[in-house]
């Protein structure tokens, strides 16, 4: 399990090598990877700036991997959110789960953003034309993370890759 | 018992300090009773703490509700809701 928190760029390529290099168990790596868009709410974004709360937030994102750990078949997985000053197209978060079958590897990838999204302790706020405003935390974001406690076996079909 | 504070995000701008040290009265000992103890600041202290349902907190780096308890020693965090991802 790696989690990290830094303000400099993530090699998409070789964090997906290091979740399946030397198993050959491996079958299935899943990857979810947020970048900056230039619009928001209509207005249009030229930086971004995160901020969040050092210490509780490698808590926290370690709290979540756990969690799919122990929901999933999985063997290994990866988070790592930037934080500071961002630009469009620049990437945000990195979300990477190696397991057996497809399934598992979806689930646990999503599973991991939903929760990722509602409990790390991470602010966005927005350089616009109209100045700068902090981002309002999505009702979709709350939903989305509520139907994990709805559908505690939503990866249960065994499939194969 | 004397705790520590942290403020983020827009509650930070909002209330112009990001931390602080605060010794408290006995009777204060659960986030809510916190929270009530710095709304009676007044001013933005007051806009931002009362019946704020949107107002997010932590204790010792771990979310928490109305009714966690505060020790001595706690590091309490108050913060909208996070936005990251």
């Amino acid at each position: 399990m790696k989690i990290a928190v830094q303000a400099h760029d993530f090699d998409t390529a070789a964090e997906i090598a290091a979740l399946h290099k030397n198993n050959a168990q491996v079958g299935a790596v899943a990857i979810f990877i947020g970048t900056v868009r230039d619009m928001n709410e209509g207005t249009g974004v030229a930086r971004m700036t995160l901020e969040h709360y050092p210490g509780m937030t490698e808590k926290a994102l370690t709290a979540i991997a756990e969690q799919a750990g122990q929901r999933w078949s999985i063997f290994d997985c990866t988070i790592i959110h930037r934080v500071g000053a961002l630009a469009p197209t620049e990437q945000i978060v990195f979300v990477g789960v190696a397991s057996a079958h497809r399934a598992e590897a979806f689930a646990a990838c999503e599973f991991m953003m939903d929760y990722l999204k509602t409990q790390a302790p991470f602010w966005k706020k927005e350089d616009t034309p109209l100045g700068a405003r902090w981002v309002d935390a999505r009702s979709v974001d709350d939903a989305a993370v509520a139907r994990w406690a709805a559908a505690p076996t939503a990866a249960s079909t065994k499939c194969s890759t | 018992m004397t705790i520590q504070i942290l403020y983020f995000a827009s509650l930070r701008e909002k209330l112009g300090c990001n931390v602080e040290s605060l010794s408290l009265p006995a009777q204060v000992t659960t986030v809510q009773a916190l929270r009530e103890l710095l709304a009676a600041r007044g001013g933005v202290w007051q806009e931002a703490f009362v019946d704020s349902a949107r107002l997010r907190a932590a204790v010792d780096q771990t979310m928490a509700q109305a009714q966690t308890p505060i020790h001595a020693g706690s590091e309490v965090a108050f913060f909208p809701p996070v936005t990251g991802g």
